[in-house]
């Protein structure tokens, strides 16, 4: 036992100092007046939060970053799904295919952002190029706070979709032949009967990790926001991580970030509870 | 499968909805290395071609490489990713093995709390991290950029579930043989464990190579700074508009993973997407 | 109704035959079990009876109509898989309920929330419900209906895939080693189950097994097959008793038959390891043929000699009812084992030798490449009157 102590005592310890002790400290500093190189400090209950919530920079941020998730996590799935069934659908050239889709999702984002803006310039930009080429209208995409967000999402998409589509693949690979057979010898034998009679509901358990997991990392976004935005035009790109920093350590008003930061966990556990107690329930056969 | 093989018609149209979707993707590496071999004269002068009409990547490269400490950049973020990765191996593996092999009064207590972290933002930790960094006067410097991540709760879950699967067997044989519970740890099971160790070796390289938030709360110096920081004070001072440095320097950061990945596909999808692929 | 005509089937996986010239007629109602080793070839001919798998070459007829390239949908057949292969997101009711909804509601009528609106699909799920409930309380699953496979045991789970089968009366059943997921216990009750369900039902039954006992005990006829090809088709008992082939004799049986290698003499005896034996029939001097001996074939006498294989004991295994001694009789490649009565077990030790006899008729010769000899049989007569010829 004593082996067993010290084997585990290192990592126990270290878990408590950078994870629990931090989450307690989070809603510790929250509910103080404590300033960032203080002395003392005073309970003040929930002021902290008061101050958050009637604070129209912090309530742009919670909508934008819940509209954000709202488009990226059914994009990614439904994208990542569809590449990943057309891939499965043949024979060749599916470790390319993998590979093409695959390489946003390990790319480093900071600089693949860079190259977004270049893409997305209002006048030099490939894509306003492409339409205005087609007659189409072009836009200020990042500086105008009817696009900034979608543009946004839509670079998330593209960052995430691999992952998606990775694990979709994986699951495809999981369902049995036999269950196929069977749906073939019952009669349900064209393309959409056999989705919809085995494909799709075999994919249930995946689906609800990838939805958990993509929508954890969009809560996150925080790469595109500062290198792209700063939160800007106005506060239509603020998002909760990028509050968070700005904050915390730009702003330095500590008892601000720390609510910021309670929210936030407040936010991934509801999350993760939706995840545990109802839907996995219904995705899982058992 | 064979009664539903695609008939040539929608083999077809698989391949052509494909080769669009992957085309779409890869425009933005393709436009990033485009504007980092054009001049900036062909640069601001919009155009759809990819090929620059005077090949400037000599000078743009050389711009990205001396103007700003790219390499420095770039050995930092070496650095500061082999030595999370070494802590996290020596931090996780005997703990994963005590999870996963021994019996010991709070096994559970800890196993809940491995699984507790892992769903935790961690970013979202920063601030009692930060004020802990200063605290213990680590703040700027590159243990500021290491010490949140000494412990991966992914890494313990992820060893603790491969080391399950290896028989006991192995182990009294091992202690049979008078190995010491650590040496069991580091001589049998890490090796046995191998692809797992791989894995989570390629997870962590490429989350901590690609990191940006961390970095720019726990380091000031430019010397200091990891490869995502580094082009972000880039592009933010003096290179702003000027494309070609800018994407070029892009490339090199992004170049590293992306190499890696295409000459070991399998290992970054089975890394990076927490093992669930196999 | 539904009669099978397997007609030169062969089937190969790129340049690797795994189907050889298979031929075979299953009469309407007859319960055929096709059975030999894993990777016999046997499952693929039940797939591409089912139309889950296209032929190389032959034809296969259902009832009158050849259904070469026809969908498995519409041969009206229902296959049974080893693992069930029953919709685990599905309930027992549902699972049993695809078939028919597939077979019965137009494609619109499918169509998730706007087709139960459609005229005419309230009143086919109606009926769809009375048909499931039917079958599902003629197998004794009744109570199940509410739950889905994940919550049900194997044996549960073996009569959903029978009720799915089932429920939309098809002309022929496929099963493709139903029962080997399943316990020992369990098997034996299974198989009488099936068996049971096909004198019921009167319709044409295939059945596939690696398993001699299943096949055995249920089919009215068994196909053996092995490397591709059909080796015999006969009743269990012809299978058993008079075998085709040496690779048939020695398939079916456990223990399995004894094989001596042995030289006919010119007297006519055949010669296996310094004895004589007398085999039944005129069979040409200086051929080399086995000779088959099931081991319940011997008994036991007091003295060697003629028709006698004398050795020391080596081993005996004790199985209740029965004794199986094994004998090393010097000459012989392996030990010869004998089936004798439980009661013998004192009068036996092991080292100790032992004489076996066995009576002419329970000899079974096979040529050297493996086919049967038959004394009376007209192929065997034409091939010793050449070797006559020959001398």
């Amino acid at each position: 036992m004593l082996a067993a102590g010290s084997l585990a005592g290192p990592a126990f310890l270290l878990l408590i100092v950078l994870f629990f002790l931090p989450v307690f400290a989070v809603f510790a500093i929250a509910l103080t007046d404590w300033q960032f190189g203080a002395s003392s400090l005073s309970f003040v209950g929930l002021a902290n939060f008061r101050e958050v919530f009637a604070d129209e920079s912090f309530r742009a941020s919670l909508v934008n970053t819940i509209v954000y998730v709202a488009i990226v996590v059914p994009g990614t799935i439904v994208l990542g799904l569809a590449i990943a069934l057309l891939i499965e659908s043949g024979k060749s050239f599916r470790a390319f295919y993998r590979a093409i889709h695959f390489l946003p999702y390990m790319a480093t984002l900071t600089a693949m952002a860079i190259a977004w803006e270049a893409l997305l310039h209002p006048t030099i930009g490939l894509v306003n190029q492409t339409l205005a080429g087609l007659d189409l209208p072009t836009a200020n995409w990042l500086r105008d706070e009817n696009t900034v967000l979608p543009v946004l999402a839509v670079i998330g998409i593209w960052q995430n979709l691999g992952f998606a589509m990775v694990l979709f693949l994986a699951g495809l690979k999981s369902i049995p032949q036999d269950l196929y057979d069977a749906a073939d010898i019952d009669g349900a034998d064209v393309w959409l009967d056999r989705l919809r009679t085995v494909t799709l509901p075999m994919l249930g358990p995946v689906t609800m990790f990838v939805f958990i997991v993509v929508a954890l990392k969009a809560f996150e976004t925080f790469d595109t926001v500062q290198v792209l935005t700063q939160g800007g035009p106005g506060h239509a790109s603020e998002m909760l991580l990028y509050t968070l920093y700005r904050e915390s350590f730009e702003y330095l008003r500590t008892g601000y970030g720390a609510s910021v930061a309670a929210v936030f966990l407040l936010i991934v556990v509801a999350l993760t509870l939706i995840q545990a107690r109802v839907l996995d329930k219904k995705v899982h056969y058992q | 499968m064979s009664a539903h093989r695609l008939a040539p018609p929608s083999a077809i149209l698989r391949h052509a909805v494909l080769l669009i979707t992957g085309a779409l993707i890869l425009i933005p590496f393709v436009w990033m290395v485009s504007l980092s071999i054009k001049p900036p004269g062909e640069i601001f002068r919009a155009s759809f071609s990819f090929w620059p009409e005077q090949f400037y990547g000599i000078e743009n490269y050389t711009k990205a490489l001396t103007n700003s400490p790219l390499p420095r950049y770039m050995l930092n973020g070496v650095i500061v990713c082999a030595m999370i990765l070494a802590l996290q191996i020596i931090v996780c593996a005997p703990a994963a093995y005590a999870l996963a092999k021994l019996d010991f009064p709070g096994r559970n207590l800890l196993f809940a709390m491995v699984l507790i972290a892992l769903i935790l933002p961690h970013e979202v930790l920063s601030l009692p991290l930060f004020v802990l960094g200063y605290q213990v006067g680590i703040l700027n410097t590159y243990a500021a950029l290491i010490f949140p991540y000494v412990v991966s709760p992914f890494g313990i879950f992820l060893f603790r579930q491969f080391f399950k699967t290896i028989p006991d067997d192995v182990i009294h044989a091992a202690r049979l043989d008078g190995l010491s519970e650590l040496a069991i740890v580091w001589r049998i099971m890490v090796p046995m464990a191998l692809p797992a160790i791989i894995a989570f070796g390629i997870f962590s390289i490429v989350s901590h190579w690609n990191s940006l938030f961390w970095p720019l709360i726990a380091v000031r110096d430019q010397s200091l700074m990891p490869p995502p920081l580094g082009i972000m004070v880039f592009k933010n001072g003096e290179a702003g508009n000027d494309y070609g440095p800018l994407m070029a320097a892009s490339t090199l950061v992004v170049a590293p993973l992306i190499i890696a990945f295409l000459s070991a596909q399998r290992w970054f999808v089975e890394g990076l997407t927490g093992g669930a692929v196999k | 109704m539904a009669a099978i005509t397997i007609e030169k089937i062969e089937k190969s996986f790129g340049a690797t035959p795994v189907l050889r010239d298979v031929s075979l007629d299953i009469a309407d109602g007859e319960f055929v079990t096709l059975l030999g080793p894993s990777g016999c070839g046997k499952s693929t001919l039940l797939r591409i009876l089912a139309g889950l798998e296209v032929q190389t070459g032959g034809s296969i007829a259902i009832g009158e109509r050849v259904v070469d390239g026809v969908r498995p949908k519409r041969r009206d057949v229902a296959m049974v898989f080893q693992s069930y292969a029953l919709y685990p997101h599905m309930t027992v009711q549902e699972n049993m309920a695809v078939p028919l909804r597939m077979r019965r509601l137009s494609s619109i009528q499918r169509l998730p929330l706007i087709g139960r609106f459609l005229p005419g699909t309230k009143a086919v799920g109606a009926e769809i419900e009375k048909d499931v409930m039917r079958t599902a309380k003629a197998l004794g699953i009744g109570h199940l209906l509410g739950r889905k496979p994940g919550q049900l045991s194997g044996g549960q789970r073996q009569r959903v895939a029978v009720g799915r089968a089932m429920v939309r009366q098809p002309a022929v059943f496929l099963m493709d080693e139903p029962l080997s997921n399943l316990d020992a216990k369990l098997r034996v009750q299974m198989r009488a189950e099936i068996k049971e369900l096909h004198d019921r039902l009167g319709v044409t039954f295939v059945y596939v097994t690696h398993d001699q006992s299943e096949a055995m005990t249920m089919s009215d006829r068994v196909a053996v097959m092995l490397d591709g090809e059909l080796l015999q088709v006969a009743s269990p008992r012809e299978i058993y008793a008079d075998p085709d082939d040496r690779r048939v004799a020695e398939f079916i049986g456990s223990p399995k038959i004894n094989m001596l290698e042995a030289r006919v003499r010119d007297n006519g005896l055949a010669e296996i390891a310094g004895t004589s034996f007398a085999i039944p029939g005129d069979i040409t001097p200086g051929i080399s043929l086995a000779l088959g001996i099931r081991p319940e074939a011997f008994h036991l006498v007091e003295a060697g000699g003629d028709n006698i294989l004398t050795g020391a004991v080596r081993m005996i295994e004790h199985m209740g009812s029965d004794l199986y001694v094994h004998l090393a009789v010097p000459g012989t490649e392996h030990p010869v084992i004998a089936r004798l009565l439980a009661e013998r077990a004192p009068q036996i030790a092991s080292g100790q030798t032992l004489h076996l006899g066995v009576k002419p008729e329970r000899l079974l010769l096979f040529a050297a490449d493996g086919h049967r000899l038959r004394p009376h049989d007209h192929a065997s007569a034409t091939v010793l009157r050449m070797k006559e010829r020959v001398q």
